[in-house]
């Protein structure tokens, strides 16, 4: 039988450059892993549609070069930048600013940081080998992720965010992400955030960035949440319409842990947000949500791993999608009920709107269940609006447009209000009728 | 007030009215009954405007404007209430977002200033507790897990609020019991003014004992068979439907 290589695209073959120059430059190796990461990397390729994991995501044929890694912005550009940024800019948070992946120190709040958190820059903790760094992703499977991995080799800056046992700061995080300039570029960046025993903190994350450019933004968030912690997270993607958007959120649950992350999306001609979780701890609580918002040739792709491994964890997953035109929504689900893991109860759902014919959606949910005595169950739907129910809204006054408009939003409402933040709440909400605004 | 005039009107190929013709004065209560399949909740969607029906034929004035040409928005805006025999259930929408959405795009629609909150709360309010409905209610999504006789009560709240001159009543009684019968009863009859007619469509009697009709129409294969007092309601209990039965479902 005749042997198959794969040949290596021109993106795979210009990140192998990249990587080379590179690593002069790159900060310490061995605290995170760069070279094995990239290793990874070259063994793999960019993840095309053979490999089941991006079945409905091609990378491959999705990135067709490899964009250099941004410069740091000059001060005026990253104040520019700043300025003109849009997500959670109503929320009054402690701010830790990057602009075209670079932590911009002057523009981030880092001395006036709530009572209990500290916040280190990465390349700081680099310089130092700080132990926390050992903590990169905290979920096994990340590990075996090329998104991930790329990540971890092409890591120019990010932060490390401590939470101190039982600190409960009233102000969130949060963590703007903007991107700015004319020609391309690829970021990668890390937050690390570790929450102490019964700590609770609430970090919002905006991505942004302008239409036309195509820039490839590449992000990882790493959380270990300890005991009794509770850890809030919103996650905006208004990324500019030619952008290629990867992100990973990795989180590891120990004890009585509670976790509630949404992501909504409505930038980035293609965004593939991938979220890992180890549930390691006993009687654990995790609420993820999604909200995706898509049109004229988007695709968006949702991917959730949750591993439960121990006794007692509910997990509630909740993935919304409103497809406007020839958009592409992709959920991928996965739940591992380990034999330990008994008393799971899980419900993962994913739910399409598809406003026109054009659209489409792929669901894949999946259950892996080894433990007997559990409850967890899955469902995916995907159809157009009620039209008994624009009928109702009509014959009260409503115009077609209006009803529909009140009905998407109230299908996305279902993901969004699970957030406790009420700012960040709002923001969100705000973000949905401004996507609908622009809808007409 | 409403004209309809040789109303012909399918669905799937099944027709359903057959050349209906029916008049409704100013202020007048009318009620319509009739066995089931006669089709009077056809005519209910028919003069609010549901696309599921084709009309073929006739016409429907109000104030001697055809609704006919009208989408289901402009005829609210118009006039036009529907009192659903089923109030559908809206996860997501907080009753009083869609109270003020209505209330409002209705005021746009007829070159009328939005209500402010402060007043629209209290046209809210001050209609709640007449129906007394629970506040409590108000704070939940449309209708989601709302019991029947709460749902025809945010029926008519809507009605209250929202001022229609024509109002159709869609089997309002079913689901209700004795004491939800009253309340809705009376926030109808609170309603009955100079400009404001009422189509109240019941298979029983009963409700006409609350809601005291004008007059009394008996519908049967999609036709107006038959029209007279109050009194004819009576006699309809007493008789039945037998002579009007169609023998066919529609």
């Amino acid at each position: 039988m005749a042997e198959v290589t794969n040949l290596r695209t021109g993106a795979e073959t210009g990140l192998s450059a990249l990587f080379e120059a590179g690593r002069k430059s790159f900060a310490t190796e061995e605290a995170i892993g760069r070279e094995e990461a990239f290793k990874f990397f070259e063994a793999t390729g960019l993840p095309s549609r053979r490999v089941e994991a991006f079945k409905y995501t091609d990378l491959r044929a999705a990135i067709a070069e490899a964009a250099p890694s941004a410069e740091a912005p000059s001060a005026e550009a990253a104040r520019n930048a700043v300025a003109a940024a849009k997500g959670f800019a109503e929320v009054e948070a402690a701010r830790l600013t990057f602009v075209n992946g670079h932590l911009i120190r002057a523009l981030s709040d880092l001395s006036g940081l709530p009572e209990g958190v500290a916040v280190t820059p990465i390349n700081d903790a680099m310089g130092k080998g700080d132990v926390r760094l050992r903590r990169l992703a905290p979920v096994p499977q990340a590990r075996d992720n090329a998104i991930y991995q790329l990540n971890t080799a092409f890591l120019a800056d990010g932060v490390l965010i401590s939470v101190a046992p039982g600190a409960k700061p009233a102000l969130p995080l949060h963590l703007r992400f903007i991107g700015t300039g004319s020609a391309p570029f690829s970021t990668a960046t890390r937050a690390l955030v570790d929450l102490g025993e019964g700590s609770e903190v609430t970090i919002v994350e905006s991505h942004e960035g302008p239409d036309g450019l195509t820039y490839q933004p590449n992000d990882a968030l790493d959380v270990h949440i300890g005991k009794g912690g509770t850890f809030r997270h919103s996650r905006l993607n208004i990324e500019g319409n030619a952008a290629v958007a990867l992100s990973t959120l990795s989180v590891r649950l120990d004890d009585e842990a509670k976790l509630e992350t949404v992501a909504v999306v409505t930038g980035a001609v293609l965004s593939r947000h991938q979220i890992f979780l180890n549930i390691a701890g006993e009687s654990t609580h995790v609420v993820v949500n999604g909200a995706s918002m898509l049109r004229d040739g988007q695709l968006a792709d949702s991917t959730l791993l949750a591993d439960h491994a121990a006794v007692g964890g509910i997990g509630r997953e909740q993935f919304k999608t409103v497809i406007d035109g020839d958009a592409t929504g992709v959920f991928q689900g996965k739940i591992i009920v380990r034999q330990a893991a008994q008393q799971t109860d899980g419900k993962m759902k994913s739910d399409c709107l598809l406003l026109t014919d054009e659209g489409q959606m792929m669901n894949k949910p999946e259950l892996e269940i080894f433990a007997d005595d559990v409850a967890c169950g899955h469902g995916a739907t995907c159809g157009a609006p009620d039209d008994d129910l624009l009928f109702y809204l009509m014959a009260r006054g409503l115009p077609r447009p209006e009803a529909q408009s009140l009905l998407v939003q109230a299908f996305l409402g279902e993901a969004i209000e699970t957030v406790t933040h009420e700012g960040a709440r709002a923001a969100l909400i705000g973000e949905i009728e401004g996507w609908l605004r622009a809808r007409g | 007030m409403l004209e309809i005039k040789n109303l012909v009107v399918q669905i799937e190929d099944n027709r359903i009215l057959n050349g209906l013709n029916l008049t409704v004065k100013d202020g007048e209560v009318a009620a319509i009954m009739g066995p089931n399949g006669s089709g009077k909740s056809t005519l209910s969607y028919v003069i609010a405007g549901k696309e599921d029906y084709e009309v073929l034929d006739g016409e429907i004035l109000l104030d001697g404007q055809n609704v006919l040409e009208m989408a289901p928005d402009e005829r609210a805006a118009a006039g036009v209430f529907l009192a659903f025999q089923y109030p559908l259930e809206i996860p997501g929408v907080g009753t009083m977002t869609f109270l003020k959405a209505c209330l409002n795009a209705q005021r746009k629609a007829r070159g009328e200033a939005e209500l402010s909150t402060p007043d629209f709360i209290r046209a809210v309010n001050g209609a709640a507790d007449k129906l007394e409905i629970n506040k409590e209610m108000l704070k939940r999504a449309l209708n989601v897990g709302f019991s029947g006789g709460e749902k025809k009560r945010m029926e008519i709240l809507q009605m209250a609020l929202l001022q229609p001159k024509f109002c159709v009543l869609d089997e309002t009684d079913s689901g209700l019991d004795i004491d939800a019968l009253r309340i809705v009863s009376e926030g109808v009859n609170a309603l009955r003014a100079e400009g404001r007619s009422f189509l109240v469509i019941t298979h029983y009697q009963r409700l006409l004992n609350h809601i005291v009709p004008d007059v009394v129409h008996v519908m049967s294969k999609g036709q107006i068979v038959r029209t007279g007092g109050k009194e004819l309601a009576l006699e309809l209990e007493a008789s039945g439907y037998a002579e009007y039965r169609t023998g066919e479902a529609a």
